[in-house]
């Protein structure tokens, strides 16, 4: 039997921190043959991006350090080649694309330049490699190549940028690619696009692809065999299908539980009484460009609606607006019937505290130089009339408890808390001011599914407790189905559909909610090939 | 482009009328001007007859028309200790401490850039904790000690260079070199610093996934994008030194602009000060705009 | 990151211990140590050196005249040598402190508290009030240091005070457009958004939220500065355009031994050591300070100490 395309045998990494070794990847095995598409399955700390790092030679040895194992290139161990020989399977042999292409890309290099490099280094002509750099352009589906040679990375869009990576991966045919999170920071109709691009480029060279991805519908979209990695260590390996349909280990499971997108919908509200908020007409342009045009809605006490978009869709711009970040360029807003954007700031104070927000990413939106303690108890420090200042460490005791984290933590930083810890701070610090509305702007989107699933669950247990109404900005779907009331489609500033969950999910009527809807991805992969199916039904019945 | 220089040009001009305006108040406010302008001993008589000659007895708004039209036409008038327009004695001057900054400059910024990019790339090494630990004296030693201690060492003691002037190339080593010492200690950290970030960006590690050599990692990839702050630096430094390195000049009797500065200061050569200041000013003027067009040369993000 | 158990408790912000955790972080950062050490000394003998040994530094003794170093048979004040009126250096350098260090600490007071509150001004409002002070340290920043120095000193009399007023105005730049730069950062900071959002007022998220964040740049800043300007201020004594005899810096100590320098070279040297030491010190507790002030990145100087 010949060797595979790339193995990995009982790979071991630690790195050597100031709170001693950390066993980043312990033990792990896995291969890759031409034409397959293996996928690395983890959440974030889980070694799956490590794994590919060490294959790639990329790990920092000190701090890093290979304790044991083997990595297979055709047989050949690439981990005791002489240094120079390495070098040259790097890019030619195996390639890399990487998750946020922005960052990856030398911003003061054209593009061109940075993809002609890729051949040049491994000894093409320059005139040759300038030819090829313009084909592969046009083949990632870049308009215009030979004059886009000359631009610079930040003159692409994100989606474009990812290309530009799999065009400079793919430059010299390499016969694996090595994908670390390709389209996680992307939409999802942009997302949909790669990864099929991906696939075909996939069948016209016949490489190997190796994905790794936290996206458990990235896997049901591309996967022929997963490997699910846990603290460092493999759980489970198989067929995509077969490990969803039937997941051995405990961690599968409850990662497979945790995907949001198969939940119960929720039944429309019975609308009864005032509107909490009412928007009317609402519009704001910065300089010439519209941000939002017309935006009206309507939300009900106790309701949950849900914003969707894409980027540059508006949707936090009406965030920023609604809680005068922004000023609105004309329209209304009427919370209890009356209009906040027409308060004065002394009006507006009063109310301030009834409307809160919880941000996306709580790292940034938590004071990093303020205690737990400190951070809640500012709520009462701006408004003094909610607590007397004897009862805030009682209260904030309490309020820590009500998220799900104990009283000790009040004396901490924001920086010795996960994630998901810290946006329940954040929510904690909400409710200091007992609010009426919460404004969610993509307030799970940084997390891992396991921990979104749980800030979910505490933020409708919130809901049914003190009867809060939120505004859920989200780009994701599946999340937006489990949780919300009602939904609302913003494209480009304006309103698209807005509807019930079961009329946005089961039928939808605008375009644009269609092919969001066809672009998201499901966890199961017998769902995933039946939309991949449709989806191309749809593109060949375009003109 | 074009429209930026405009803009600069414009800023820096109020930035000059400013000058302008500084140096005519104090020149008139702190005293008598008389007393600036003409020797300690000078007799009653000789002072009035140069107040009616320089307009002295005029309305102040008069006087200071009279001082900016003439700055505008370029007459600073003569200089009192040598006979002469006072802007051709600074522009001589000025072209030794040009020599003299701009060969220092060469020799910081290339240095400062290699060891500082080594140093960065072998960073907690022995070649780094030298290279930091060397800068860090350089950048906390006093020139005036350095050039005094090494008069004592080079020409005294051992007699190797001459002490001042500068008339052959061995005079010019010891200026340059004390010269040299504290910008590059200065230098090299902010490359340094500036490298390190750079080397752990994403996009060296994208060049490492390409296979692309240490070398042109270094100096290619990473240098590029760590330059910016560095220039900035640079170009502080470079300013300081376009108006005369004090204190160098003073010590190794080099005939720059600095000692030109000093030595009229003492003499009260009043119209000298004021000339040498208006040229220092452009020269840091063209300097500026050639950092801005630095920038944007190397930093396509970077458009004006 | 995850693991929340990492950190202990006392990393408290104003918690009575910050002063021992600040020594124990010193503690395991010998250079820094070093340096702190030095520094404090240097600061001992600025503010009481003056009272304790002035007489010992103005006697003069003439058969002691640029007595050389390392002889301690005219005592030990004389271990560093004499000067040229046979009074002991180590006396003069201690007595020459408290002008080195007064007017440093002067001009970096000045500077930083004038610089920064017009920084403040100018990036948290968008008034024309914030392009004026921008413009205006652009005409400062167009000229160099020395060299307004030099003119104002001239024409104005090189007292105490005025060098403070002239070094500390040539330094306020730094402080203001560092501040600006800063507060234009934080001021977009989701965790300044999340205040307002509260109903946080101007007064409270400048204090609360924007200063804490620039204040330890500030302090980094200042303690370089410092350094710059007792270079700045030594050069200038050491033209003559400095504070004037019979007052003594460390830089006009220097100068003053200039004459001496082929048979009596620790005239000028030990000075120009007292001021090397002091600023290379000064630059090793800025580079440890970036570190300490920062929460974030201060668990590596306690970590590293418990492994030690």
């Amino acid at each position: 039997m010949s060797p595979h395309l790339l193995e990995v045998r009982n790979l071991s990494v630690e790195f050597h921190t100031l709170h001693g070794q950390v066993k980043a990847v312990q033990g792990v095995s896995f291969h890759l043959d031409p034409g397959e598409t293996l996928v690395i399955l983890g959440e974030s700390g889980s070694g799956k991006s490590v794994s590919a790092s060490a294959v790639m030679n990329l790990i920092d040895m000190p701090p890093g350090e290979i304790t044991s194992g083997e990595v297979l290139y055709r047989g050949k161990s690439l981990l005791e080649m002489p240094s120079e020989e390495r070098r040259a399977i790097n890019g030619a042999r195996i390639a890399m694309i990487f998750q946020d292409p922005l960052a990856h890309l030398n911003p003061v290099y054209s593009v061109g330049w940075q993809i002609i490099e890729m051949m040049t280094t491994h000894g093409m002509p320059s005139d040759q490699a300038k030819r090829r750099a313009i084909e592969l352009l046009g083949r990632v589906g870049i308009p215009d190549p030979e004059v886009r040679m000359k631009a610079y990375p930040h003159q692409f869009s994100g989606g474009q940028r990812q290309r530009l990576m799999i065009a400079m991966a793919l430059a010299l045919k390499p016969d694996i690619l090595i994908a670390d999170e390709p389209t996680t920071a992307l939409d999802v109709t942009v997302q949909a696009q790669i990864l099929a691009l991906l696939k075909e480029l996939q069948l016209e060279t016949g490489m190997g692809l190796l994905l790794i991805t936290h996206d458990l519908g990235v896997v049901a979209e591309v996967a022929d065999n997963v490997v699910v990695m846990n603290a460092g260590e493999i759980v489970e390996t198989g067929p995509a299908a077969e490990v969803y349909a039937n997941p051995q280990h405990p961690y599968t499971k409850r990662l497979i539980a945790a995907a949001p997108g198969s939940g119960e919908m929720a039944e429309p509200l019975a609308a009864s009484g005032q509107p909490l908020l009412r928007l009317e007409n609402v519009t704001k342009n910065f300089g010439t460009i519209e941000a939002l045009k017309d935006v009206s809605l309507t939300v009900m006490p106790g309701e949950i609606v849900a914003i969707v978009g894409e980027s540059g869709s508006g949707k936090s711009t009406l965030a920023k607006t609604l809680l005068r970040l922004e000023e609105p360029t004309s329209g209304a807003a009427f919370y209890n019937g009356r209009d906040l954007f027409q308060m004065s700031p002394k009006e507006l104070f009063g109310i301030r505290r009834e409307i809160q927000m919880v941000f996306q990413d709580p790292t940034q939106s938590l004071n990093p130089r303020m205690s737990v303690y400190e951070l809640i108890s500012e709520a009462w420090a701006i408004h003094p009339e909610i607590l007397p200042k004897v009862k805030w460490r009682d209260r904030v005791a309490e309020l820590l408890e009500l998220v799900g984290l104990s009283a000790d933590h009040a004396r901490r930083y924001p920086h010795q808390f996960s994630g998901g810890q810290r946006q329940r701070i954040a929510i904690a610090r909400v409710l200091a001011l007992e609010p009426k509305l919460v404004v969610c702007d993509e307030a799970v989107s940084a997390l891992d599914v396991s921990i979104q699933a749980q800030v979910i669950d505490l933020l409708e247990g919130l809901r049914n407790e003190f009867g809060l109404s939120y505004i859920f900005i989200a780009h994701d779907l599946p999340v937006v189905r489990d949780f919300a009331d009602r939904v609302v489609v913003m494209q480009q500033g304006r309103i698209v559909e807005e509807g019930t969950v079961r009329e946005i999910f089961e039928t939808p009527r605008d375009d644009y909610t269609r092919a969001l809807l066809a672009a998201s991805l499901d966890p199961d992969p017998a769902v995933q090939a039946k939309r991949r199916a449709a989806r191309l039904e749809m593109e060949a019945a375009r003109p | 482009m074009r429209h930026f220089i405009g803009k600069r040009a414009f800023a820096s001009g109020l930035s000059l009328i400013g000058l302008v305006v500084l140096v005519f108040f104090l020149s008139r406010l702190t005293g008598d001007p008389t007393a600036l302008f003409l020797p300690l001993d000078a007799s009653l008589d000789s002072r009035e007859r140069f107040r009616e000659l320089h307009g002295l007895n005029d309305p102040l708004l008069v006087q200071f028309a009279h001082y900016v039209w003439d700055i505008l036409n370029l007459d600073f008038g003569d200089s009192i200790r040598k006979a002469r327009p006072a802007l051709e004695v600074v522009l001589a001057a000025f072209q030794w401490t040009l020599i003299l900054a701009l060969t220092t400059i060469f020799f910081v910024t290339t240095s400062a850039i290699i060891i500082g990019s080594l140093a960065a790339f072998y960073a907690g090494g022995i070649f780094d904790r030298v290279a930091t630990f060397l800068s860090l004296i350089g950048a906390s030693a006093p020139d005036f000690w350095i050039a005094i201690v090494a008069i004592v060492l080079f020409s005294v003691n051992l007699g190797w260079l001459p002490t001042s002037g500068t008339g052959t190339i061995w005079h010019w080593i010891m200026p340059v070199a004390v010269l040299f010492i504290r910008p590059f200690g200065l230098v090299l950290q902010v490359v340094r610093g500036s490298m390190m970030t750079a080397l752990s960006s994403a996009y060296v590690k994208t060049a490492r996934a390409k296979g692309v050599r240490v070398r042109p990692i270094i100096f290619v990839h990473a240098l590029r994008n760590a330059l910016l702050p560095v220039i900035t630096v640079i170009g502080d430094l470079s300013a300081g030194m376009l108006n005369g390195a004090v204190v160098v000049e003073t010590i190794f009797g080099f005939p720059g602009v600095g000692k030109l500065m000093i030595d009229s200061i003492l003499q009260r050569d009043f119209t000298v000060v004021l000339a040498a200041i208006m040229v220092s000013a452009m020269a840091i003027f063209l300097m500026n705009l050639l950092i801005d067009i630095a920038y944007s040369v190397l930093d396509p993000r970077i458009r004006y | 990151m995850t693991d929340t158990a990492q950190i202990p408790d006392n990393a408290m912000h104003k918690s009575p211990n910050a002063l021992a955790q600040t020594v124990r972080m010193l503690w395991h950062d010998k250079i820094a140590l070093v340096a702190v050490v030095f520094l404090i000394i240097v600061m001992f003998c600025a503010i009481f050196g003056p009272s304790l040994l002035d007489d010992a530094a103005t006697k003069q003794n003439l058969r002691g005249r640029n007595s050389p170093p390392f002889d301690l048979a005219k005592g030990w004040l004389f271990v560093l040598g004499g000067d040229a009126l046979g009074r002991p250096l180590l006396a003069r350098i201690i007595v020459a402190s408290t002008n080195t260090i007064m007017v440093a600490t002067g001009a970096v007071l000045f500077s930083m508290v004038i610089g920064s509150t017009l920084g403040l001004i100018a990036g948290y409002t968008k008034t024309r009030a914030s392009q004026i002070i921008l413009r205006l340290a652009d005409v400062i920043m167009s000229f160099p240091s020395l060299l307004l120095a030099v003119i104002v000193l001239y024409m104005l009399s090189p007292s105490v005070t005025n060098i403070i007023i002239v070094l500390a105005i040539t330094r306020i730049p730094i402080y203001l457009r560092t501040t600006r730069a800063e507060v234009l950062e934080i001021r977009e900071r989701m965790f300044v958004q999340a205040a307002r959002v509260m109903g946080a007022s101007d007064v409270r998220i400048i204090f609360r939220h924007i200063l804490p964040m620039v204040f330890p740049t500030l302090l980094t800043i200042a303690t370089l500065d410092f350094a710059f300007v007792m270079l700045a201020e030594s050069a200038l004594s050491f033209l003559g355009i400095g504070i004037q005899p019979p007052e003594i810096t460390w830089g006009l100590m220097v100068s003053q031994g200039r004459p001496y320098l082929t048979n009596a070279w620790w005239l000028s040297f030990w000075p120009g050591l007292a001021i090397i030491l002091t600023t290379l010190s000064l630059n090793l507790v800025s580079n440890w300070m970036r570190v300490a002030l920062d929460p974030v990145q201060r668990w590596r100087l306690e970590i590293k100490g418990k492994k030690q």
